[in-house]
């Protein structure tokens, strides 16, 4: 029983133009598969690596370990504030040029200038390396010509991309599209108050995506989440979005607003109430003010969030009640991933608010623990190779889509490197 | 002098205080982790009926000059959150189907 109405196709996968079939998985246990993936996704899309908060000075950095391109970038603002990116090494003799204590962890802080551990090579802020211990003693030397090795960075609306290409076939706004630009406006800045989370799965980072791609698990694996008044008609009538776009190979699925709060008691958990708190969000909005129209492009009168999907490994999730999340995928093999999440609101303004905040947190890693070990399980069978297929129903539509395209990539650029036979 | 870590009128709280001020959610959530779900309901049914009256306390102070025995109401809020999953939906310490999976908060606002 269709509680939203579908587009005239009958189905939002036929409306997309996008097959009916079922899918194959191979893409998610084929250690062949993710090394060509790294090549044709990874190191050529537009990659979020963090926002300029984390970036609140002039001289301040993160470094940024991205495993599936065998790489460490470091992002800073140099003195002049502009935000540059750079491969993590040194020009001499190749080491990791900023780190601590263990090689392989991320690092941030606030410096003048680059200088390596190793030799004492020092690099300024914009890349040009400025002093070579002991000069002298090199053959033909010219220091103009061993500059920090650049990254494509730019910043859209707060958000720090970079790309690993030579050359990126797009700039970041022709890569972002339309429907992306479509929320430009969005008070981000205003969301200071910053949540940061970790977490290693053992999946493929398309499983992961998948699962926070489509909704119709949450009534199933969340239930317990909600009193049963709440769980058992919820799940007796499963989840359907109100709408869904596919705008190149970006995605966005939107969901309808059910309001616990508005119904009866019994319908949430005592301590929501107390708190006027939920994973929804603050039972009363924050007064963000007015938001682009395109935050809600199907133009829904009640929503509860609207989750774009970035094109590979990023979300965007919008909360209607004033806040938004976003998720990172990195793949770290073919069955592993690190997951990141960061929450933000508008600061606290008072301690009940923050009380507050730390239950729609605590809400956000009651649900995200649960979706991270059923990856893994799934991960586990898939490898097993007993069955080779998904069959995806239509609220499984952004996972189908999101499939489709690692593997057109991969094809794609198997064929342009000449590895398949015509 | 005393050692009392909350504001006097919570002063039959302070045996849960000594527990369950702990200032970041990692930290409070192994302590949940850690403790029988018995300790979790204990926590929660002493400390659940007052918490209008620990809101509207610490509601007196701005967030950014919280006196000590303020925080430390603050921090046991914080840890009441913390454990109201496992009593009003799970029934135990750990979500359940969970195993080994963790999601680690790296950053969070402070106080």
């Amino acid at each position: 029983m269709a509680r939203w109405p579908k587009p005239p196709e009958g189905s939002w996968t036929e409306h997309f133009k996008l097959s009916t079939a079922p899918v194959p998985h191979e893409d998610s246990i084929s250690p062949e598969f993710y090394e060509l993936e790294a090549e044709a996704v990874f190191k050529r899309a537009w990659l979020n690596v963090g926002r300029v908060d984390q970036l609140p000075r002039n001289g301040s950095y993160f470094t940024k370990e991205i495993e599936v391109a065998k790489t460490s970038v470091v992002i800073v603002r140099d003195m002049g504030g502009e935000v540059r990116a750079f491969y993590n090494i040194c020009r001499h003799r190749g080491n990791k040029l900023v780190w601590n204590d263990f090689p392989k962890e991320e690092t941030s802080g606030v410096c003048r200038q680059f200088t390596c551990k190793y030799h004492g090579w020092r690099y300024s802020l914009d890349g040009a390396l400025t002093y070579v211990q002991q000069e002298g003693e090199f053959f033909d030397f010219d220091k103009d010509d061993y500059g920090l090795v650049p990254v494509h960075c730019d910043v859209w609306e707060g958000f720090i991309f970079i790309n690993l290409a030579q050359e990126p076939e797009q700039s970041l706004t022709e890569f972002l599209g339309p429907m992306i630009l479509g929320f430009e406006g969005y008070p981000f800045d205003k969301m200071t108050e910053r949540w940061f989370y970790r977490s290693e799965i053992k999946s493929n980072w398309k499983l992961f995506s998948d699962n926070t791609a489509e909704f119709y698990h949450a009534p199933v694996l969340h239930a317990g989440q909600m009193p049963p008044a709440f769980a058992a008609p919820n799940r007796e009538a499963g989840f359907e979005a109100p709408y869904y776009q596919i705008d190149g190979p970006h995605r966005l699925a939107a969901t309808g607003g059910i309001r616990p709060w508005e119904m009866p008691e019994g319908m949430f958990k005592p301590m929501e109430k107390a708190l006027q708190a939920s994973l929804w969000g603050p039972w009363e909005p924050y007064d963000i003010g007015e938001v682009p129209a395109g935050v809600n492009p199907g133009g829904l009168e009640r929503w509860g969030n609207q989750s774009y999907q970035l094109w590979p490994n990023m979300v965007i999730l919008f909360w209607s009640q004033g806040f938004y999340f976003v998720y990172n995928y990195w793949p770290t093999s073919y069955n592993t991933m690190k997951y990141e999440a960061t929450l933000y609101f508008p600061p606290a303004r008072s301690p009940r608010d923050r009380v507050a905040h730390e239950m729609i947190a605590m809400a956000y890693k009651e649900y995200g623990i649960q979706d991270v070990n059923t990856c893994e399980a799934s991960q586990q069978m898939l490898e097993a190779r007993i069955v080779s297929e998904f069959p995806f129903n239509d609220q499984e539509i952004l996972p189908r889509h999101l499939h489709m395209l690692c593997v057109d990539a991969v094809n794609d650029y198997k064929l342009e490197k000449g590895l398949v036979n015509q | 002098m005393s050692d009392a870590l909350l504001p006097g009128q919570f002063a039959d709280l302070e045996t849960f205080a000594q527990e369950w001020c702990l200032a970041t959610e990692t930290e409070r959530y192994a302590k949940r982790l850690d403790s029988s779900i018995g300790e979790l309901q204990a926590f929660y049914d002493a400390f659940f009926p007052r918490i209008e009256e620990a809101l509207a306390y610490c509601d007196q102070y701005p967030l950014d000059a919280l006196p000590e025995d303020v925080l430390n109401l603050m921090y046991l809020l914080y840890s009441l959150v913390a454990v109201s999953y496992s009593v009003e939906a799970w029934h135990q310490g750990r979500i359940p189907d969970t195993g080994a999976s963790a999601i680690t908060c790296v950053v969070e606002p402070v106080p």
